[in-house]
């Protein structure tokens, strides 16, 4: 017999112990356990013995064996919870490094600003309508109860094709295609682009204004008071005070415009409000029996409220922006703040 | 509309501040644009008398003078001014005055001699932004009392930005009317006696156009002294309203226009050859205005005239022929009714805006004529004297503006407004305003005043109601919403969606003008009949654009031009174009990119954007739509021959245009690296398809490869459109997955690697079978595009 069962296995365990890597340890259970192992050996020479000690040898091998084998077992577990453990130290990175790939960019303040009171109002059940910026005068003006050399036609600064066709000084003619087309209770938001003819610091020849009306039966005042009240809270977030001033339009009648407390100094009076405590939104009123009577409307039957506001101006007050041409400077410096 | 507080409080004095006041009238309608003290705040400063000068003894400059002030003694004050002199009156600053900018006045010595005061300047005294020397008072300035007093500087200026319904209000005496009401006080416009005749000549006066002038009076005043001069009042009131002081009978016209709100003329009366007629103009008449500005009339222009020729524009302006001048002795005053619409665009026409047409434009009061005539006569006697002549008159009733009763019913009241009114206080509130109340059945009869041209339906005086009442008095209500259920259109994506794809692909959306320069849209759209603005803001702004592109390339290059090397941005919006003739308005959405693919990165190398980057932006578009184009190669001439696609949508309708702009264009605007540009129209890419369900095979599927060899000039679509034809069912999926020219593939061919992937619904796929598709693939491809499998 060769080297003692308490040998070898004493050596075995020794090269466990010693190898360093999974291929190393697996060498060694080649060694011991393959087709020409020690282990193997020691098993083949077994044949030699008789039946008796045969038995016992055999038992003596096999404990060594699986001492052997459970040792085999531990030394791997250390060795590849060891290499993990090199393999996950190796892979770490700077998580702080940015990300990879393209970067979201923004929507343009205006229209941000235009899809909240699309929401606001349509939440509310407004539908949201669109008309052509080249309007025809009688859209414009005519069926507005602004007729031919009336000084508010003069106030409009009027772009002309020719002497019928303009680009549209406000969103208004919307009003007008949505009742020839369709039938009261009406609840419309028109938004969209308006021009005129005029350009400095605070008046830009393009600009955008969001036009609301409804009509209904027994719509009066109040309701359109309450709406406005409302529909400002909602924008600024916050409760603003809200003050109606009579003034005039041809198509409105009574008419009125609405004034914010500063959203700034919260009315306490401050540069952008001129110290006054209130800020100029928009104008608003019940709609005029005369452009009832354009479209065909009973107006005995039927009343209902309009107001409109500059798109813009509500921007430059929600963000404090001072500046109305930076809307159209399309600087990417201005636009990026707005994401 | 400029006031003076003081002057209107002459008028109707509420006991209210000034602040409140301001408020009531924005808070009637009448907003208040600007409030403006008439001088600086300044105390002890009094009219004083120069009675001698003498040279200073130690300063060429100065002036050692004995001004009297009102007191016993005479006061000593050292003075630098030129015009400096005995017997003039003078503001002078007494020991303790405080003048603006809180300059206080003190004993001091100049040069060795005591001064005890100052005198002062129109600019020492804030009244004025520079003067020089002292300010001269008038001779009868009486002496020692306050300056403020004299020249009655307790006031403001308060300016009105009336609407152009409120023409009432363009008057002191229409604001009065307006103030009393709301301060519940009575109000009564002052009677003017008329003036008895001191002779009786007259100048023949023929109205032709009566329908445009139903109103017209005329008085010649004789013999006035042209040497008189405006006295300070007068002066000081039409300076707070906005006007210069010119000669005394301009200035009384002028002083009842602010005062009534009646425009009056004055002509000179010798230059007059009567009869003087109103008319229409006559084609080819021509007119040298008072502005010196000479007019080409046509027919249709209202004219005062003589016998020689056109005297006067009616209502916008006087000629120069006939005007009142310094040696005027004889004037003829007019004072007349033009209605609203035949005045109203004539100034404009002309390029002219006057007192006078801004008022009769939006209408002037119809019973004023004969109290402004009077008016102006009295106040020319007051201070230029003239003996005055019988008051012609042409007055046409029938022309007038009708009034006609307005009904107002008491439960509209109730209904529009939210409110209660009662019998007397309807009355008290549409009295007050002028006009004449009825009771009738269930409301009232409201017959609106000569002066209010904005009363002509029920809707009118409710509003008059609100806002006397005050609109913050009315009540708020929630309205009522109809409960209605809402649309969701599934055929439809919405624009926000897009815009939102376009915004997580990197691109910045902006918001450019819809008129653009004409070279620009030449240059980026040759050959589009676009339209023009006949009256533009600037020659850079003058077309309406064909194509969102011209604004995407100025907003890059505005933004190259601060450093910016990396821009993509987006914009929704219209073109505008001529079809057949007709305007053509059509809602696209556009895009425009240039620089590296991503933003300079660490971890990868930087990449030039390319055709493909581009086009991913756009297939994502239609991908969120579930529907595919075409891209067909196009020529643009603006574009890169050999990198534009026109885009297709399934109909086989153009929507869109993609590529890289032409490389001369890129130079000519200024560009420095490729830039690249989409266009689509918005309808077509918000079509969206609604999906219907097919049933998944429950069989594996298989990939095959295959590598084309085929010409340059066989499109990827092509290939796959030949094999999409072949009809197989079982390819379920076709893909490209390299493209490769060089070693091996002839020159003018390239190699195609395709991947198919099969599948069949009832079996699993033999060998065979996929073999067999495989072979009658690739025959139909080698029959049709002349391809061969690569070995």
């Amino acid at each position: 017999m060769s080297a003692s069962i308490e040998d070898i296995v004493k050596q075995a365990l020794q090269e466990l112990a010693s190898a360093t890597d999974l291929s190393q340890l697996d060498q060694v259970r080649v060694n011991y356990l393959g087709k020409k192992g020690l282990f193997t050996q020691q098993m083949k020479e077994l044949g030699s013995l008789d039946p008796e000690q045969r038995r016992s040898a055999g038992q003596v091998i096999n404990d060594a064996k699986n001492t052997f084998q459970e040792a085999l077992e531990t030394r791997k577990a250390t060795l590849e919870s060891d290499e993990l453990a090199a393999r996950l130290a190796k892979e770490c990175i700077d998580v702080t490094l940015p990300g990879r790939g393209q970067t979201v960019s923004g929507l343009h303040p205006v229209t941000i600003t235009l899809r909240r009171i699309a929401k606001i109002f349509a939440d509310a059940g407004f539908n949201i309508v669109e008309g052509p910026e080249i309007e025809d005068d009688y859209h414009n003006f005519g069926a507005l109860n602004i007729p031919e050399h009336h000084p508010a036609r003069a106030m409009h600064d009027t772009f002309y094709f020719d002497a019928h066709t303009v680009l549209r000084t406000h969103t208004s003619p919307v009003q007008i295609r949505v009742m020839e087309s369709e039938k009261p209770p009406l609840k419309i938001i028109a938004p969209g682009r308006v021009y005129r003819c005029d350009s400095d610091m605070t008046h830009s020849p393009m600009f955008h204004q969001v036009e609301g009306f409804l009509v209904d039966t027994d719509v009066s005042f109040g309701d359109l008071k309450g709406v406005i009240f409302e529909f400002l809270r909602a924008f600024f977030e916050k409760e603003v005070n809200v003050r109606f001033r009579p003034s005039y339009f041809p198509f409105t009648e009574p008419s009125a415009e609405f004034d914010v407390s500063c959203v700034m100094c919260d009315g306490k009076g401050c540069r952008v409000c001129k110290q006054t405590g209130w800020l100029e939104v928009g104008g608003c009123g019940m709609i005029h029996p005369e452009v009832f009577k354009s479209v065909g409307i009973d107006n005995q039957v039927y009343s209902g409220f309009a107001f409109g506001t500059g798109v813009e101006r509500l921007a430059m007050m929600k963000y404090g922006i001072n500046d109305l041409r930076m809307f159209f400077d399309n600087d990417l410096k201005f636009l990026q703040q707005f994401r | 509309m400029q006031v003076s507080e003081a002057w209107l409080r002459e008028l109707v004095n509420p006991p209210v501040a000034t602040a409140e006041l301001v408020a009531q009238l924005t808070m009637a309608g009448l907003e208040v644009d600007a409030l403006t003290p008439v001088a600086a705040e300044f105390s002890g400063v009094v009219v004083g008398e120069v009675l001698s000068t003498i040279q200073h003894p130690n300063a060429d400059k100065l002036r050692v003078c004995q001004v009297n002030i009102g007191q016993a003694d005479p006061l000593q004050i050292v003075c630098g001014a030129s015009n400096v002199r005995p017997g003039l009156k003078i503001p002078a600053a007494l020991i303790g005055a405080v003048l603006p900018g809180n300059f206080k006045i003190k004993e001091s010595k100049l040069r060795g001699e005591l001064s005890f005061g100052m005198l002062c300047s129109e600019k020492e005294l804030g009244l004025a932004v520079s003067s020089e020397g002292l300010m001269e008072l008038p001779a009868d300035a009486p002496v020692g009392i306050d300056i403020r007093d004299y020249l009655m500087l307790n006031d403001n200026v308060i300016e009105l930005g009336l609407t152009p319904n409120r023409a009432d209000c363009l008057s002191v005496e229409g604001v009065a009317r307006e103030v009393a009401v709301l301060n519940n006080l009575s109000f009564q416009a002052p009677e003017f006696a008329a003036i008895e005749p001191q002779h009786q000549q007259t100048l023949e006066v023929k109205v032709e156009a009566t329908e445009a002038c139903p109103v017209y009076l005329g008085r010649l005043i004789k013999n006035i002294n042209p040497a008189a001069v405006t006295p300070l009042w007068m002066q000081e009131r039409l300076r707070r309203c906005g006007i210069r002081s010119l000669s005394p009978v301009v200035d009384v016209t002028n002083y009842v226009l602010i005062e009534l709100g009646q425009p009056l003329h004055a002509f000179d009366a010798d230059k007059l050859s009567a009869p003087i007629v109103v008319r229409r103009s006559r084609v080819g008449e021509s007119m040298a205005l008072l502005n010196d500005q000479t007019i080409e009339l046509d027919g249709d222009a209202l004219v005062i005239a003589d016998q020689q020729q056109a005297l006067a524009l009616a209502g916008v302006m006087g000629g120069k022929d006939s005007a009142v001048f310094g040696e005027t002795r004889d004037i003829f005053l007019e004072c007349a009714f033009f209605t609203p619409i035949d005045v109203a665009g004539k100034a404009r026409q002309f390029g002219l805006h006057t007192d006078s047409s801004h008022r009769f434009e939006r209408g002037v009061d119809f019973n004023l004529q004969r109290r402004a005539m009077e008016r102006a006569t009295q106040l020319i006697m007051e201070i230029a004297g003239g003996s005055p002549g019988p008051v012609q008159e042409s007055i046409v009733a029938a022309a007038l503006p009708a009034r006609a009763p307005v009904k107002l019913r008491s439960q509209r009241i109730t209904k529009v407004l939210g409110i209660q009114f009662g019998d007397d206080e309807v009355h008290k509130l549409f009295e007050g305003l002028g006009m004449q109340v009825q009771v009738v059945e269930n409301g009232w009869e409201i017959i609106p005043p000569g002066f209010r041209f904005d009363i002509a339906i029920e809707e009118d005086l409710l509003e008059e109601i609100g806002r006397i009442y005050g609109y913050n008095n009315l009540p708020s209500s929630n309205l009522l919403m109809r409960a209605e259920l809402g649309k969701a259109p599934e055929a439809q994506l919405s624009l926000a969606r897009l815009q939102d794809c376009l915004v997580d692909r990197g691109y910045q959306e902006a918001i450019t003008y819809s008129f653009v320069d004409e070279a620009m849209q030449n240059a980026v759209a040759p050959g589009e009949e676009f339209i023009r603005i006949q009256n533009p803001i600037s020659s850079e702004l003058a077309v309406m654009r064909t194509t969102l592109w011209c604004g995407l390339l100025n907003a890059a290059l505005y933004n190259i031009n601060r450093q910016q090397n990396r821009v993509r941005l987006f914009e929704a919006g219209l073109r505008f174009f001529y079809q057949d003739g007709q305007i053509q308005q059509r809602k696209m959405l556009s895009g425009l990119a240039l620089g590296t693919v991503n933003v300079e990165q660490w971890g990868e190398k930087s990449r030039k954007l390319d055709f493909f980057d581009m086009k991913a932006d756009v297939e994502a578009l239609f991908g969120l739509a579930g529907v595919s184009a075409d891209f067909v190669a196009f020529q643009h001439s603006a574009l890169h021959p050999g990198q534009t696609a026109q885009i297709k949508n399934q109909r086989g309708e153009i929507i869109g245009l993609l590529g890289m702009l032409h490389p001369t264009l890129e130079k000519q605007l200024g560009f420095d690296s490729p830039v690249y540009l989409f266009e689509l129209e918005q309808d077509a890419v918000l079509e969206r398809n609604v999906p219907i369900f097919s049933a998944l095979s429950k069989f594996p599927s298989v990939r095959r490869d295959m590598a084309l060899l085929v010409e340059e000039a066989v499109s990827a679509a092509a290939i796959t459109r030949v094999i999409e034809e072949c009809r197989e069912t079982a390819i379920r999926e076709i893909s490209i997955f390299d493209i490769y020219r060089g070693p091996g593939v002839a020159e003018g061919y390239k190699s195609v690697a395709l991947a198919l992937v099969l599948q069949d619904f009832a079996q699993t796929l033999t060998d065979t079978e996929i073999d067999a598709i495989f072979r009658q693939v690739l025959d139909t491809l080698a029959a049709k595009l002349n391809a061969k499998l690569r070995e």
